[in-house]
């Protein structure tokens, strides 16, 4: 499984450790991601889940040890090039982490403009997108007038807005009842089918169940392999 | 571009308040400078309308007769320099003296007699127009024997262009502190701008946004804020310099005053470095509190 000579991957991790002083966090994680693949990190709380998203599009340097990203060594890559590495992923924070001033429209425009798109293609791509996810008819509202499951609608439609070559979703199910749920989990299955790499972080073990995948274990902050469920 | 620019003028009209305290003050920065420049630039002019025309007053002795001076006129003819000799006589003197004391005549109507001698008002061609010149020509013709006096403004002329000088660097100095103070301001206001913005330049950064793309409407909208308050700082001076001068015309209307208003590259020059204002108001804010 940890081959680094393997062509089609796009995510390899090298005996990454990350701290917190003295807290660690994760413990020498070695993995590889291959284009295409649909892969489920699981774990308790507090297991490093969201920390391991955060190193693969330097939300956060690493401690120790290498990370490859299709193609880019992060721990060489210059400050100018980040960007270039945040916009091959797509991703849906916990948090959702949309801003609160600006439109639902606007949220997602905003990846399209930041890739310096033309203004009439992102007014097209955006409103499809809005219809893709069913949100639509909220394109005008403001984040904190939805629901939890229209805004985590919204975080999906920014994290697919601009084609990203993986989506990273962290609990994407977190607070949500089980149609939302279901909606998400289909909305990121046809990003795959489109050929898209899906990262899921969750302890959610009913998502997993349902969406079937490669599923990667955590506890406290080590790889424990293909889990259980 | 166009999305910069949209991005940075919703960012003036969401902090309006503070950017209209901002573009104020660069305004009234702007007015104070381009005020004391407006007043040096004519002051200036003035000065060198004076020194250009600095005619030498050459004094006739009392009880000189009337059949002499076209000879004294010829001797100060002769002397090399002179271009032009004029006798003013004293009774012409006497005139204009009244003329220009009209609220003052009493007095000179208590006077009996002219107290004014007759003169010769003499100018120098371009060449002599320089002080140790004059001061050479104007010896010359105070030893002619007829002159009792000569008289020639240098002295004074030349204390006030010290004085004159010494405003102009105080004039400097200050354009300097109000360069910094309205630099401070701008810098301050994209620091409280960032401030409002901080969670969502932090999610553009997230979502793979560069930092041009970041940076760029914080610039547009500085140098937005510093050319309309350079703009309306020349506009406000422009109105009250024709308010001030249209009322100074009616009232006298010596050659002197001849006061004219900054020109166009002067203050197109002024609106420029208000823009530049801007730009390194921004820059200072974003280095110092926007680290990537
Ligand atoms: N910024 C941080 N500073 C200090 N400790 C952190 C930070 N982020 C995460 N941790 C710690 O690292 C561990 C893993 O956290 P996290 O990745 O959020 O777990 P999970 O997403 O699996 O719940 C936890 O013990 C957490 O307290
Ligand atoms: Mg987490």
């Amino acid at each position: 499984m940890i081959d680094g000579k393997d062509k089609s991957s796009i995510i390899q991790m090298f005996h990454v450790h990350k701290y917190y002083g003295s807290k660690k966090a994760l413990v020498d994680i070695s993995l590889n991601v291959s284009k295409n693949d649909f892969l489920f990190i699981s774990g308790p709380s507090g297991a490093g889940k969201s920390t391991l998203l955060r190193l693969l599009y330097l939300g956060e340097p690493v401690s120790e040890g290498q990370v490859l990203v299709d193609g880019m060594n992060l721990s060489r890559i210059s400050r100018k090039k980040i960007p270039f590495l945040r916009r091959k992923f797509g991703i849906i924070f916990q948090d959702y982490k949309l801003i609160s001033t600006k439109t639902v429209f606007d949220n997602v425009a905003l990846v399209l403009e930041a890739s310096g798109k033309k203004r009439k293609f992102i007014e097209k791509k955006v409103r499809s997108v809005l219809r893709t996810v069913g949100i639509e008819r909220r394109i005008n509202a403001l984040p904190p007038s939805l629901s939890g499951g229209e805004q985590q609608r919204v975080a999906v439609a920014r994290a697919v807005v601009g084609v990203p070559r993986i989506i990273l979703a962290d609990e994407p199910t977190g607070s949500l009842d089980s149609d939302s749920a279901d909606i998400i989990l289909n909305l990121l299955k046809g990003f795959h089918t489109h050929g898209g790499t899906v990262i899921v972080a969750t302890h959610d073990k009913e998502l997993i169940r349902k969406a079937g995948g490669r599923i990667l274990y955590l506890k406290q902050g080590r790889l424990l392999g293909p889990a259980p469920i | 571009m166009a999305t910069y620019y949209h991005r940075a003028v919703q960012d003036i009209k969401d902090n309006g308040f503070l950017s209209a305290v901002t573009i104020i003050t660069i305004a009234l920065s702007i007015l104070i400078v381009s005020a004391f420049a407006l007043f040096f630039t004519n002051a200036n002019n003035v000065m060198n309308h004076w020194k250009k025309s600095a005619r030498i007053m050459a004094y006739l002795k009392p009880g000189i007769s009337q059949k002499n001076f076209p000879d004294i006129k010829r001797k100060i003819q002769e002397i090399y320099g002179v271009q032009d000799v004029n006798f003013i006589s004293k009774e012409e003197a006497f005139k204009k003296l009244k003329e220009q004391m009209k609220r003052q005549s009493s007095i000179l109507m208590n006077l009996n007699e002219n107290p004014l001698p007759d003169a010769f008002e003499i100018c120098m061609i371009a060449s002599s127009q320089r002080d140790e010149k004059i001061e050479e020509i104007a010896t010359r013709i105070e030893s002619l024997p007829s002159i009792e006096d000569v008289e020639y403004g240098r002295k004074w002329l030349e204390r006030f262009t010290n004085i004159f000088d010494l405003f102009r660097l105080a004039g400097y100095a200050m354009g300097g502190i109000f360069f910094m103070a309205a630099v401070f301001i701008v810098a301050n206001t994209i620091r409280l701008v960032i401030y409002t913005r901080r969670e969502e330049i932090k999610i553009m950064r997230l979502v793979g946004a560069s930092e041009k793309f970041i940076r760029g409407p914080f610039y547009i909208e500085s140098i937005i804020q510093g050319t309309l308050g350079g703009i309306i700082g020349i506009a406000v001076l422009f109105i009250t310099f024709k308010l001030i001068s249209s009322n100074v015309e009616h009232s006298f209307k010596y050659e002197l005053l001849n006061i004219k208003f900054l020109s166009p590259e002067f203050y197109c020059g002024i609106i420029l470095c208000s823009m530049f204002v801007g730009w390194l108001g921004c820059y200072i804010a974003l280095k110092q509190f926007l680290k990537a």
